[in-house]
C-alpha cells in the first residue's frame, strides 16, 4: 500500500508540470525550447511538405490521421514479414506469417501492443527498432493530438492565426494534424523516452546491438550445457512501451522478465512511467482550455475510480483469504511480492498500457476481474489520449442523461448536445457490447478456436480477457490463451481496429458538430458539470452502462472462478 | 470548402493527404524509431557497459551466466532455484498462464511441494510459495529468503561446511525490499551458489 502511495505521489509531482508544458507544446504559441526543438522539427515538416500553423478541419484531420496510420500499419507489416532478409537480425528470427504480422502491425499502431508472438525470437533487431518503437513512440502522440483537436471542437475551434488559415462558420479549425503529432512526439516523447532509457539500463535492462551470449551454466550436471542469453538495444524499447501507455515487451513474459525489469527500482519507474503522461493530460486539460475546474473534474473523478480500482486489486492479492494460497506466487517474480505485482496489474489496466509484470492467468480471480472492470471502463486515466477522449464520451453521456432528468436541453459548455450528437454517441455505447459479447459467444461456441490453457469457468474468463484488451486497445492478456492462430490474429485485429478508430474519431465529430452552434451564456438554469456531485454521477453512469451490461460474463468468469477456488 | 478563401489553402484542406503521410511513416519508423533506439543504446552503453551487456558473470573469461537470469541447479551442493515454466532457457521465457483454479497447476504444485520438503528434511506446510511456483518470466533468478533458509542445512551438509557459514553467506546475499518499501527482500541463487564455489575448501570435505 506504501507502494502504492509512493507511485500516486510521484506521479502527481511530476505530472503536475508536465501537464502545463504538454498544454504550451500543444497550443503551438511561441514558447521555450523552439530553437533546440526546430532543429529537428523544421526539416521533419519540410519532408512532409506541410505548414505546421496550417488548420484543418475536422474531416480533413480525420483523414491525415487515418493515411498517416494506413501508410505506417502496412510499412510495420513488411517490416515484419521481411525481416529474416533484413540487417540487424542477430539471432535469427524468421519472418512472421502474414496474419501473426497483420495482427501485429495494427496491435501496435493502435497503441495496444497485444502480442501474440515472443519478441526476443520472433522479432529481429531491426523490427523492434523501426516497426515496433516508432510506432511505440508516434501512436501515443496521435491519440493525444485527436483529444486535444476534440477540445478544441468543445470549446468553438481554434482562433484562425492567418488570414489566409480563416475558415467560414461552416468549417471548424480545430488545429493541424501533422504539428499536433510532431510537436509532442519530439517535445515530450522523445525527451522523456530517452531519460528512462537511461535509467532502465542504469538498473540492468540491456542496451547493446549484440544478439547476446551463450553462458556455460555453473552446474553441468543439472543438464543444461549451454545458455543463451537474449540481448538487444531493449532499454529504449522498454522506455518507450511504458511512457507511451504501449505495453508491448520485448520479451515475451514482458516487464516480468528480469533482464526487462531487473529491480524493485526499475519496476517503481515503469510505474511511475506508465502513469505520467495519462496523469498529466489531466491536468493539460485545465491549462489547454483554461478551465481549472475541468481539470479537477477530469482528474478528481479518474482519481476516484483509480483509488478503489487499485485498493480492490491489492486486497484482492495480497490481503484476501486467497493470499494465503500456496499458488500465491504462481506468475510472479520474487523480487516484486504479490504487493506490487497487483498495484501493477491495477496501473497497467487503469491506462491501458497492458505491459504485465505477473501472468494475470495465476492472478487471484478477483484480481482478474479488476483488471478486467478497468478495461472495458477504459478511461480511468486511460490511454494517451484515448483516455481522456473515452471520459469526454462519458461526460457526454452524463450530461445528457442528467440533462433528461431535470428537464432541461442538454448543453456543455453552453452548446447544446441534440438529437446529431447523441445518435453518434450511441454508435460507440452499442458498439463495445455487441463486440466484445458477439465474438466472445462466437468463439467459446466453437471449441476449437479458442485454445484454452485453462478449464471450467477461468477459460470463458481468458477468451473474454482477450477481446477486451484488443478492444481496449490494452494489449495486456490471459496469456495462457493458444492466440497465434489465424482466428484470434484476424478478430483480434478487426476488434483493434474497432476499439481505436471509432472512439478516437466519434469524439472529434461531436465536437466539430457542437462547436458550431451558437453559445449559450451560463446562468441560473445551467447544469454545472464541473461539481463533486455531478463528478459522482459521471462515475454512476460509467458503472451502469459499462459494467452492468457486463455483468452476466463477469459473474460467468472471473466472479463464479472465485467461488470455485474458496468453495470447500 | 470557403469560397473566399485563396486556393492554396482550400487544396491542403481537401486532398488526401498521401504525401504527408507517406512522408510521416518514414520518420516514425527511421527517426523516431531507429535513430533514437540507436541514441538510446549508445548512452546506455556509454554510461553503463556492464548493465548494458546483461549484467553477465564471467569465470575465467567464461561467460557462465547473467545475474538476472536464473540457471538449473540440481547438485545437493547448490541452492535451488524457482521452477521454471521455460525450463530455464531465456530464448523460450515464459510463465504456465495457469489459473488457480487449474487441477494440473494444483497436482503439479503438490508434487513439487512433496519433493522440495523431502530433499530439505522438513515438513510440507514449512515450504514457501516462491519455491513450488514457476516465475512469470520463467527465468526468475531471486528465491525468498524463506527458500534459501530453508536449504541451508542441506547446502551445508553436502559441502561439508558449518550450517552457521552458510546461513552467513545467505544473510550477506539477502537484498531487502529497495527503502524498505518497494519489491520484496530476495536471494540470487546463481549469484550465491558462486560465492559458494569461491569459499575456501572446508577441512574434511571429500
Amino acid at each position: 500500500m506504501t507502494e502504492a502511495i509512493v507511485v500516486l505521489l510521484l506521479v502527481i509531482a511530476a505530472g503536475w508540470p508536465l501537464g502545463h508544458y504538454l498544454a504550451a507544446v500543444m497550443r503551438g504559441a511561441p514558447m521555450h525550447g523552439d530553437r533546440v526543438f526546430g532543429v529537428i522539427e523544421k526539416p521533419v515538416y519540410r519532408l512532409l511538405g506541410v505548414d505546421p500553423s496550417e488548420g484543418m478541419t475536422w474531416k480533413a484531420y480525420a483523414a491525415a490521421f487515418l493515411a498517416s496510420n494506413a501508410i505506417l500499419g502496412v510499412l510495420a507489416w513488411v517490416v515484419f514479414m521481411t525481416q529474416a532478409w533484413l540487417p540487424l537480425n542477430p539471432n535469427g528470427a524468421p519472418n512472421m506469417r502474414w496474419d501473426l504480422a497483420l495482427h501485429t502491425a495494427v496491435s501496435f499502431l493502435t497503441n495496444t501492443n497485444q502480442q501474440h508472438y515472443s519478441g526476443q525470437a520472433q522479432l529481429s533487431h531491426l523490427a523492434q527498432m523501426t516497426g515496433i518503437v516508432g510506432l511505440q513512440v508516434v501512436t501515443p502522440m496521435m491519440g493525444l493530438a485527436l483529444v486535444v483537436a476534440t477540445l478544441r471542437g468543445l470549446f468553438g475551434g481554434r482562433t484562425p492565426p492567418s488570414a489566409s488559415a480563416q475558415a467560414t462558420v461552416g468549417d471548424v479549425d480545430v488545429g493541424n494534424y501533422w504539428a499536433d503529432v510532431v510537436r509532442p512526439s519530439v517535445r515530450v516523447m522523445l525527451p522523456l523516452c530517452l531519460l528512462w532509457s537511461v535509467l532502465l539500463t542504469w538498473q540492468g535492462v540491456p542496451s547493446t546491438l549484440d544478439g547476446g551470449p551463450v553462458a556455460t551454466p555453473v552446474d553441468a550436471s543439472a543438464g543444461m550445457a549451454a545458455q543463451k542469453i537474449p540481448l538487444g538495444p531493449v532499454a529504449p524499447m522498454v522506455a518507450a512501451k511504458q511512457i507511451g501507455t504501449n505495453g508491448g515487451g520485448w520479451y515475451g513474459p514482458n516487464s516480468a522478465v528480469p533482464l526487462e525489469n531487473p529491480t524493485p527500482l526499475s519496476n517503481l519507474l515503469e510505474m511511475v512511467a506508465i502513469l505520467l503522461i495519462p496523469v498529466a493530460i489531466t491536468f493539460m486539460v485545465g491549462a489547454f482550455t483554461e478551465r481549472r475546474r475541468f481539470s479537477a473534474l477530469v482528474f478528481g473523478t479518474m482519481l476516484l475510480m483509480s483509488l478503489v480500482s487499485g485498493s480492490a486489486a491489492i486486497w484482492s492479492e495480497g490481503h484476501s483469504a486467497t493470499a494465503s494460497d500456496i499458488a500465491v506466487m504462481e506468475g510472479k517474480e520474487t523480487r516484486f511480492g504479490a504487493g506490487s505485482s497487483a498495484l501493477w496489474a491495477a496501473v497497467t489496466t487503469q491506462t491501458s498500457n497492458g505491459s504485465v509484470n505477473a501472468m494475470h492467468d495465476s492472478l487471484a480471480p478477483l484480481t482478474g476481474l479488476v483488471t478486467i472492470a478497468n478495461m472495458l471502463v477504459n478511461g480511468i486515466w486511460g490511454g494517451i489520449g484515448c483516455g481522456l477522449q473515452q471520459f469526454i464520451v462519458y461526460l457526454l453521456l452524463g450530461v445528457f442523461l442528467a440533462g433528461l432528468m431535470t428537464g432541461r436541453t442538454p448543453e456543455l459548455f453552453g452548446r447544446k448536445i441534440e438529437a446529431h450528437e447523441v445518435k453518434l454517441l450511441a454508435v460507440l455505447v452499442l458498439l463495445q457490447p455487441l463486440v466484445l459479447l458477439g465474438f466472445t459467444a462466437v468463439t467459446l461456441a466453437v471449441p476449437e478456436l479458442t485454445g484454452n490453457s485453462n478449464p471450467g469457468f477461468h477459460a470463458i474468463s481468458q477468451v473474454f480477457y482477450e477481446f477486451t484488451s484488443a478492444f481496449a486497445n490494452n494489449g495486456s492478456g490471459f496469456e495462457g490463451l493458444g492466440d497465434a492462430t489465424a482466428w484470434w490474429n484476424l478478430s483480434t485485429t478487426l476488434l483493434l481496429v474497432l476499439g481505436r478508430y471509432p472512439a478516437l474519431l466519434i469524439p472529434l465529430a461531436i465536437a466539430a458538430s457542437l462547436a458550431r452552434k451558437r453559445v449559450t451564456p451560463e446562468g441560473i438554469g445551467t447544469l454545472q458539470v464541473e461539481t463533486p456531485t455531478f463528478a459522482l454521477t459521471l462515475v454512476a453512469v460509467i458503472v451502469i452502462l459499462t459494467l452492468l451490461q457486463f455483468m452476466p460474463i463477469l459473474v460467468l468468469g472471473p466472479i463464479a472462478d472465485h467461488l470455485a477456488l474458496s468453495a470447500p | 470548402m470557403n469560397t473566399t478563401s485563396p486556393p492554396a489553402s482550400t487544396v491542403h484542406a481537401d486532398i488526401a493527404p498521401w504525401r504527408p503521410a507517406f512522408a510521416f511513416a518514414f520518420i516514425a519508423l527511421l527517426l523516431f524509431g531507429f535513430a533514437y533506439s540507436l541514441v538510446g543504446t549508445g548512452i546506455g552503453r556509454l554510461l553503463f557497459p556492464h548493465e548494458a551487456t546483461g549484467s553477465l558473470i564471467e569465470q575465467d573469461g567464461v561467460v557462465v551466466g547473467s545475474s538476472l537470469v536464473a540457471q538449473p541447479f540440481a547438485d545437493d551442493r547448490y541452492f535451488q532455484p524457482r521452477p521454471s515454466a521455460a525450463t530455464y532457457d531465456a530464448m523460450a521465457v515464459a510463465g504456465s498462464n495457469q489459473a488457480r483454479t487449474n487441477l494440473d497447476l494444483r497436482a503439479r504444485i503438490e508434487e513439487a511441494r512433496m519433493q522440495v520438503a523431502a530433499r530439505e528434511g522438513v515438513a510440507i506446510d514449512a515450504v514457501p510459495s516462491d519455491l513450488v511456483t514457476q516465475s512469470g518470466g520463467g527465468i526468475d533468478p531471486h528465491v525468498s529468503p524463506e527458500a534459501a533458509r530453508l536449504q541451508v542445512a542441506r547446502v551445508a551438509r553436502a559441502r561439508g561446511l558449518a550450517v552457521e557459514q552458510v546461513e552467513g553467506l545467505v544473510a550477506a546475499h539477502t537484498q531487502p525490499a529497495s527503502f524498505g518499501v518497494f519489491g520484496a527482500p530476495r536471494v540470487n541463487v546463481l549469484e550465491l551458489n558462486l560465492a559458494l564455489d569461491a569459499l575456501p575448501r572446508a577441512a574434511g570435505a571429500h
